[in-house]
């Protein structure tokens, strides 16, 4: 490109141009070049996933538990409902606390200390899940001394938290000083307000902000590896190793057996139909949400 | 926005007070149990130390993390010191620890995935702000993004039965024949390989970088472009000039960005990198991550030195994630100042 532009002194004006346009021309290309090289990943992705998944999803799959090696048939029910459990648990534990922090960020935050906790949202976010594994194993597991739902709950409740806080804290700041001033006039004490007035006004960006957290940390496998740890029959007790649909794929992944990898590819259709009907129902939402209006 | 607390009677008929928020704080709770339940301070307090609390959260997580890896890492460190990222043996047996060829696999995927992802990345957000026609924009910015819905087990899945096969029978035979004689393009092409990682790991950080880039991109003002236009540049001169170079910074931290995420990627390059401890120079070649070592080995650590030593890889490769992302995030914004960046948006 400086050569072009040397050119561009020496030589008549309707070269110069042609080559610009060139340029310009190639550079476009280029640039829809990788746009087309990143989307075929994506599609090649999604489509072999609909190809291999769709076949092997069946009445079994989804309603009973893992056969032995070697045996034909079989599911991962237990599989479905143990993510769910361990969703819900991190969700109750991670969900307040964000939604908490994201609270006080927005209303009581403009200060020095919200900063460090802006900050440091944003820092835990980039921890590796791995590393929050270690974690829970460490507070959770070396204590209850065996693996356990409640261990793989906390992990995911980490890894949910700053997510949460920052939506909810962007979205509550989104919603005017005038209502909030509306509401002091009538003598409604700030917490009321905030409570009532301001979340209840941002509601549909906060549970947007919930949904994305909750969408990420579905599909999160290294965290569960050695905290939720799996199971092969079914299990809903919070102190007990607990079977989750992304560990049961990496195992039957890495497993040597066709009908494994089979059933493995069942349950990334699944895991990926769920993760994206959430996204996708999120983006509608909010393109469709009462709260642009606000 | 620090609103100014107006001043307001007291009001008259009792609020029910949301006991699990003042359950987090017992001593309030006990000093309001007296009499001014209703009362507007009191439970302004009351609120406000509940928040404050869910905030402290936060930053007591990051506490937590810090403290549990560093106490549990401690009998690693006694035992070896600094030459743990040094020594090159992995020894659980004879309870021998080194933890280089992690770091290295750990450090030659990233940059594999840094060098393959950012042009594309960048040329993604180029075409979606600056070139494409407006319909386009918001599907095309969708589509991106789903690649960061699709969970990394997935990506792991897909890449041991599509992208191995393909490196092994294709890619990996053509780059041995024309570019073998670098020496990083040597050895059987068995698709398993850290190649395979750092083309995954690459697929994994394009949307993170691209849509940082996007943000970027967007918050350069429309009269930079609009000056470049007036002087006579074409379409791609207003970019280079007047939108690429005003937001280099920003550009950075997205790249910064995309580096930490594949740092700390787990799942799928434990699925296709070999789990082999070597140090090789050829991109063929298995390797080993410090993310996937304690995927493989945390469960089944023999010995309290063992686990120790897994989890000072796990304390390293967050130190080195935390420097990453803080000074990403620092890098972003410089930028977009004030809007925060949304990575995970």
């Amino acid at each position: 490109m400086p050569e072009s532009e040397k050119t561009s002194t020496r030589n008549p004006v309707p070269v110069i141009a042609l080559r610009r346009r060139i340029t310009d021309h190639v550079m476009t290309g280029v640039a829809v070049l990788t746009v087309i090289l990143v989307l075929v990943p994506l599609f090649a992705i999604f489509a072999y996933l609909v190809y291999r998944g769709v076949g092997s999803i069946n009445w079994a799959f989804l309603t009973q538990t893992p056969k032995p090696v070697g045996e034909a048939g079989g599911g991962m029910a237990n599989a479905i409902v143990g993510s769910g459990f361990i969703l819900a648990l991190a969700s109750v534990l991670g969900v307040p606390v964000g939604v908490g922090a994201g609270i006080y960020l927005a209303e009581y935050g403009r200060n020095r200390l919200g900063d460090v906790i802006r900050f440091t949202a944003d820092v835990l976010n980039g921890v590796p899940s791995i590393v929050i594994g270690i974690v829970a194993y460490s507070i959770v597991v070396l204590y209850q001394k065996h693996f356990s739902a409640l261990a793989g709950g906390v992990a995911l409740a980490i890894m949910m938290i700053p997510t949460i806080t920052r939506t909810t804290e962007e979205m509550l700041l989104l919603v005017p000083r005038a209502l909030r001033e509306a509401a002091y006039g009538l003598g409604i004490p700030r917490w009321r307000t905030t409570l009532s007035i301001t979340l209840r006004t941002a509601t549909s960006g906060v549970i947007t902000g919930i949904m994305l957290a909750f969408a990420r940390v579905a599909g999160e496998t290294a965290p569960l590896l050695f905290t939720a740890f799996g199971n092969q029959f079914w299990n809903l007790r919070v102190d007990q190793p607990t079977a989750a649909l992304p560990l049961q794929i990496f195992n039957y992944a890495i497993s040597p057996y066709d009908e494994w990898h089979r059933q493995a590819w069942a349950g990334a259709l699944v895991l990926i139909v769920l993760i994206v009907s959430a996204v996708a129902a999120v983006r509608f939402a909010v393109r469709r949400g009462t709260f642009g209006a606000a | 926005m620090a609103l100014p607390a107006p001043p307001r009677p007291d009001m008259p008929s009792s609020q029910p007070i949301e006991t699990k928020k003042v359950s987090e704080i017992p001593s309030t709770g006990r000093r309001s149990a007296h009499s001014s339940w209703a009362s507007g301070e009191t439970g302004d307090k009351i609120f406000q130390f509940g928040m404050l609390a869910c905030g402290l959260a936060v930053l007591g997580t990051l506490a937590l993390i810090v403290y549990e890896l560093v106490l549990r890492s401690g009998p690693s460190w006694h035992a070896f010191g600094f030459k743990f990222f040094a020594g090159r043996d992995w020894d659980p047996v004879n309870e021998q620890f080194g933890a280089l060829p992690f770091i290295y696999g750990t450090l030659v995927s990233s940059l594999l995935a840094l060098i393959i992802a950012v042009p594309l990345a960048v040329g993604v957000a180029v075409f979606t702000t600056e070139m494409c026609p407006k319909v386009l924009r918001r599907p095309l910015s969708f589509f991106v993004e789903l690649l960061a819905a699709i969970p990394s087990v997935v990506y792991g899945l897909w890449a041991i039965f599509v992208l191995v096969p393909i490196l092994s029978n294709y890619v990996e035979p053509f780059l041995s024949r024309t570019l073998g004689w670098t020496g990083f393009f040597t050895g059987p092409p068995y698709g398993i390989s850290m190649l395979a990682a750092g083309i995954i790991l690459a697929i994994m950080i394009i949307p993170i970088i691209s849509s940082i880039t996007r943000e970027v991109l967007m918050v350069v003002p429309q009269h930079q472009r609009e000056a470049a236009l007036a002087l006579g540049a074409t379409r791609w001169e207003m970019i280079r000039i007047s939108v690429l170079r005003n937001a280099r910074a920003g550009i950075m931290g997205g790249i910064i960005l995309g580096l930490g995420r594949a740092l700390g990627e787990t799942m799928a390059v434990t699925m296709v990198i070999g789990n082999r401890p070597e140090i090789a120079k050829s991109l063929f070649a298995p390797g080993y991550t410090m993310a996937s070592v304690l995927a493989n080995e945390f469960s089944e650590a023999t010995g309290d030195l063992n686990l120790a030593a897994l989890i000072e890889i796990g304390l390293a490769l967050f130190l080195v994630t935390i420097v990453v992302n803080a000074l990403a995030r620092l890098l972003v914004w410089t930028v977009t100042r004030g809007q925060p960046a949304r990575a995970n948006a």
